[in-house]
């Protein structure tokens, strides 16, 4: 009995049982609980980590490291602080009769398949699972994004369907070809796909096959983290679905895109000899941080300007990976952290605000702090947060990755200074009149959850001001795992 | 008759090549759904041939899956989809073929030279057919982004995993089987979503205009 089958097992089983009695008023604490089992799981499951090292599960099928480990906590985390700030707003929802006690059964049925998916995604140790679940968590995420059957958000789920379905099947193309390239030096009788067995023999892999290979892979999974040029699905997908469908999005599959790509650039490195996978992914990276910078500013709708964020945030990520080496490898891991808590904080703030105000247009939400100075104060503190404001985790990841890039790629550096300033600047000046302006908005009937928010937040305080050792040693080894 | 297998390989994957370039030139919604069915068809003619030829059962279940999913079942499904929303004769007149076709044609080139240094390295019976299946992958690509309609872009979107899985199947002898099933199941599960979405899509617009899902912009206030 492996605690890794609560971790896969709650949440499947919690998406069998709520397709039953979603519908249900008292399913959304039925949701809670799952989500809550599921987090428990995960942290029982990071203690074996911490105490026995890395293991194999069920005929190495499943493997579980110091780097994926911390990501499932942190998507069970999320995922299990979303779903308690999804209580309160989807109620509103179904008053203000946008949800229905079906699309209700829905919306809680896929909100826990979504966790399965994205945890299969991380625990499984073969390549071509790993698609199977990324595939799966965006048929997911597509019902979720369509659940209020109005045109824009029909419009909003078929764009993320048709643009991810193209990007994922270069992913799969991909993932033939590693094949292939294992078939070549296993023999087909003992040819794999398992990550593991890949990693030991990553050197004889052949180099032409696998670079072709990692360009297919990244273009095809770059796609559901966000890189521009093929990000235009994502701020559609995050604007139109409901908002907690929005903070896990951004918050936890675009690091379960992320993490793919990361896998694959191991096996790349290690059989190419040359940085040219690491070079991919900093040109990606560096693109995606000016061009979301400049499109943000042009923003008028709250959920597309910090749908636009990610997607920077992301295009940073991948950049700080692409250099590699110890630090900015690390500053890539505490920066996904960051960026989780922070931005899916961010949502459940904007997530009242919009309830509150009845629309999601920014200039026409005013005076936050007058009606609800707790949602106010959530979101101008998260706001500070993301755009890397000192306390906060955020300034200390892209601190670490700016004066890496300083003196390991001072070329880039301009570039991401100017994607940040133009984001910081832009972001700040919308939400000030958002937080402080004039209002006549009354409260809303249910009180919004606001815990999650401040936890997410002061979480992103503490990894800003001190990092335990026992999670600075576990970055530094997973750090170490990408090639640092 | 082994002596003759690579070329009735290479055959079929010519066949459904051509199969890719009659859908991207093919307007009548039915056809195109015919046409699908038949370049399914054809990579379960291949999966069996080489399952039979190389002995390896893995590639007959895959052929069935395929036969079962992508020759009946799918093709089924559509045929009821468009009958039940009276697109069953629609003509789409949007597009230019030639120009379509000579586009296709640049795609192949840029398949088979993407292709080539790695196909020289393959050294299963029929590894020179990366070069078509990428070709194939890259054609219903441009397929989905030229056409204006729903169910030709959910065709193009199918078509390109047939593509997909002729690479695996020719290139590989066919991945692990627990990903074969994965994949499928995937689909599966995608088409059935697609075609909810459709019936939506003509209650929300009144026809299955992908023109009409272009009204999120940016600087929409």
């Amino acid at each position: 009995m492996n605690v890794l089958l609560f971790v896969l097992g709650i949440p499947l089983l919690g998406g069998g049982a709520l397709a039953l009695v979603g519908h249900k008023a008292w399913a959304r604490d039925v949701n809670v609980l799952f989500s809550l089992g599921t987090f428990v799981a995960s942290c029982v499951m990071t203690a074996q980590v911490i105490n026995d090292g890395p293991f194999f599960v069920w005929n190495d099928q499943f493997f579980i490291d110091p780097l994926n480990v911390f990501l499932v906590t942190l998507t069970a985390f999320v995922g299990m602080t979303t779903s308690i700030f999804s209580r309160p707003y989807m109620r509103v929802e179904q008053d203000h009769g946008k949800m229905t006690p079906p699309r209700m059964r829905l919306y809680h049925s896929m909100y826990q398949l979504f966790s399965f998916t994205m945890l299969l995604g991380f625990t499984t140790n073969n390549l071509g699972i790993i698609w199977v679940a990324m595939e799966a968590a965006t048929l997911t995420t597509v019902l979720l994004v369509s659940v209020y059957r109005t045109p824009s958000s029909l419009e909003a789920a078929w764009k993320y369907f048709i643009l991810c379905g193209v990007g994922i099947a270069q992913a799969l193309f991909g993932t033939i070809l590693v094949y292939m390239a294992a078939d070549k030096v296993l023999g087909a009788e003992h040819a794999t796909l398992l990550w593991t067995s890949l990693s030991t023999i990553k050197g004889h892999l052949d180099p032409t096959i696998m670079s072709l290979a990692f360009v297919f892979l990244l273009v095809g999974y770059g796609t559901k983290i966000g890189l521009v040029p093929m990000h235009s699905w994502l701020p559609d997908a995050h604007a139109e679905g409901p908002t907690p469908v929005s903070a896990v999005l951004s918050g936890l599959l675009l690091n379960v895109a992320m993490y793919a790509v990361l896998r694959c650039k191991v096996l790349t490195d290690g059989s190419v000899g040359t940085p040219i996978a690491g070079q991919l992914m900093m040109g990606f990276g560096l693109v995606s941080v000016v061009v979301a910078g400049f499109f943000l500013s042009r923003q008028k709708d709250v959920k597309r300007m910090f749908s636009y964020s990610s997607i920077e945030h992301m295009g940073l990520i991948t950049f700080a990976f692409g250099m590699g080496g110890p630090i900015a490898s690390f500053a890539g891991l505490l920066h996904m952290t960051v960026h989780s808590l922070v931005k899916s904080a961010i949502f459940f703030t904007v997530g009242h605000a919009t309830q509150k105000a009845g629309t999601q247009v920014m200039s026409e939400i005013r005076g936050l702090i007058k009606v609800n100075p707790t949602v106010g104060w959530g979101l101008m503190l998260g706001v500070m947060a993301i755009v890397g404001m000192p306390p906060f985790g955020v300034f200390a990841s892209e601190f670490l990755i700016l004066t890496t890039a300083m003196r390991e790629q001072p070329w880039a550096t301009p570039f991401l200074f100017i994607g940040l300033g133009v984001a910081f600047a832009s972001i700040l000046a919308r939400v000030l009149p958002m937080v402080f302006g004039d209002t006549s908005l009354k409260p809303l009937a249910h009180p919004p959850a606001l815990v999650p928010v401040f936890v997410h937040l002061a979480l992103g305080l503490a990894l800003g001001l001190f990092i335990p050792p026992y999670l600075n040693g576990w970055y530094v080894q997973a750090a170490a795992m990408l090639g640092g | 008759m082994i002596k003759f297998v690579p070329q009735i390989i290479n055959l079929l994957a010519t066949i459904i090549l051509l199969l890719s370039f009659a859908m991207i030139s093919q307007r009548r919604i039915v056809t195109l759904i015919n046409l699908f069915m038949i370049q399914g068809a054809a990579l379960v003619a291949a999966s069996f041939l080489l399952g039979y030829v190389t002995n390896q059962p893995d590639l007959y279940v895959s052929g069935a899956l395929t036969l079962l999913l992508k020759v009946i079942f799918i093709p089924w499904m559509l045929h009821r989809v468009i009958r039940k929303l009276n697109v069953r004769w629609d003509v789409e007149t949007l597009f230019n073929i030639p120009t379509t076709m000579l586009v296709g044609i640049a795609l192949v080139i840029l398949a088979f030279s993407l292709a080539a240094p790695v196909s020289r390295l393959s050294e299963t019976l029929a590894g020179g057919s990366l070069g078509i299946a990428l070709a194939c992958i890259l054609l219903s690509f441009m397929m989905m982004i030229t056409r204006s309609k729903a169910v030709p872009q959910v065709v193009g979107f199918l078509s390109m995993e047939n593509g997909l899985i002729f690479a695996a199947t020719a290139v590989t002898n066919g991945m692990p089987m627990i990903v074969e099933f994965g994949v499928a199941l995937d689909v599966l599960v995608g088409v059935l979503i697609l075609g909810v979405f459709m019936f939506q899509i003509r209650e929300k617009f009144d026809n299955l205009d992908i023109h009409n899902l272009e009204t999120l912009k940016d600087d929409r206030s």
